[in-house]
């Protein structure tokens, strides 16, 4: 190639200039952290989040102040029609929570009242598998959540979860009570959490938001000691012990997802 | 060359251009002022060193971009602290933290958003000042 003088101060201004854009294009990179990034000073830190709920301690009362501590943490909506339904953590007969657990004679305490389902947020969970745009993604602590942004509303992940655990905003959910008042405004019940918008799945995020400020999740906090919280992987744990001194089942073990919602029998 | 019906043809072509251009000509010379947006907030009128969470050239050039990364961050890496540039940790959450000091959105983020006429959606899911009270 015939390289002039000429040619070359010109490749050389070009890339003289091109390395003042360097700092600035370094400065809001893709994939760069935001400086000094860290978690919030007092944020629960785990390895393996887990829960566990004693089936003997779940009254009536707990479960119904369970759900709704829920549902009034996370602006979730409440639609009459059954098939719109949104739901993080509800009330779930123990035949149809768990269908391979049907021995005949089993106490009538155990399978009379219904009892509370949530996202297991499964150790191999197929609703991540299946997300074609990984707006679900499992964090390292083992938390299945979702990223909203992401969400383009496919609902491959309904699909793909075993549990019924997920939920699609057929509607606008800041069109629904209790987002709405009896005069029609719209005036969330909680101010800390954001709704989500029509066209996106949602499900239960075993409170990473309140983790993240060092609070225990809405339900466990509702529940009066019948749900326990806390991280598996501490041997010393709260629910490490209590898995190891009671028998415990999990809801269709045999399909292999690693349920990490555990129920004390 | 003869062109079929030269007069329709012609005054049409007349209309389009007309009506296509209407918009240069209409504006042509005006200028709609720069809105300014405000920061007659209680919280930064109170504040005892007026800083956000970066420079104000960087945030007004950039904010978008920083909002874009804090979302990543926090909802994929669960990071939820920042470092501003005075060095001062801020919680990264556009509704707690921005719009704690910037609680007007109407005169802060609506000004220039609508003048230069960009919808961002994150007011579908995150709650305006108003509607947290």
């Amino acid at each position: 190639m015939d390289s002039t003088r000429r040619s070359f101060l010109k490749i050389l201004g070009v890339t003289a200039a091109g390395l003042t854009v360097r700092p600035s294009a370094d400065a809001w990179a893709l994939g760069a952290k935001p400086r000094g990034a860290a978690p919030l000073d007092n944020a629960l830190v785990g390895k393996r989040w887990a829960m566990v709920i004693d089936l003997q301690k779940l009254t009536d009362k707990v479960r119904k102040d369970a759900v709704e501590a829920c549902n009034r943490a996370h602006n979730i909506p409440h639609y009459e029609n059954h098939d719109d339904e949104i739901k993080w953590i509800w009330e779930e007969g123990y035949h149809n929570a768990f269908p391979g657990q049907h021995n005949h004679h089993l106490p009538v305490e155990l399978t009379r009242d219904p009892l509370l389902v949530l996202c297991n947020h499964c150790e191999n969970p197929p609703c991540v598998r299946v997300c074609p745009t990984k707006a679900t993604f499992q964090r390292e602590d083992g938390i299945v959540m979702m990223d909203y942004h992401r969400c383009i509303g496919c609902r491959f992940c309904m699909a793909g979860c075993p549990y019924g655990s997920r939920s699609f905003n057929f509607w606008d959910p800041r069109k629904q009570p209790p987002l709405v008042n009896e005069k029609g405004e719209f005036d969330p019940p909680s101010p800390d959490y954001p709704t989500r918008m029509r066209g996106v799945v949602e499900k239960c995020n075993f409170c990473a938001e309140r983790l993240a400020k060092g609070k225990l999740p809405a339900c466990v906090e509702a529940s009066n000691g019948a749900l326990l919280f806390g991280d598996l992987a501490d041997h010393e744990s709260e629910v490490a012990k209590a898995l190891r001194s009671r028998y415990s089942i999990r809801r269709k073990p045999d399909l292999g997802t690693e349920p990490q919602v555990y129920y004390l029998i | 060359m003869k062109i079929y019906d030269a007069g329709k043809v012609i005054a049409g072509l007349i209309i389009f251009f007309v009506v296509f251009t209407f918009p240069v000509y209409y504006n042509h010379g005006k200028v709609e002022p720069a809105p300014k947006p405000s920061l007659e907030t209680e919280k930064i009128q109170s504040l005892y060193e007026k800083n956000c969470v970066e420079d104000k050239a960087t945030m007004r050039s950039g904010h978008m971009l920083l909002l874009d990364k804090w979302r990543d961050t926090v909802v994929r890496d669960r990071l939820r602290s920042y470092a501003g540039f005075k060095g001062t940790r801020f919680e990264m959450s556009l509704s707690n933290t921005c719009m704690d000091c910037h609680s007007n959105k109407e005169q802060f983020c609506d000004a220039c958003h609508n003048y230069a006429g960009v919808t961002p959606y994150c007011w579908e899911c995150h709650l305006t000042p108003k509607e947290m009270k």
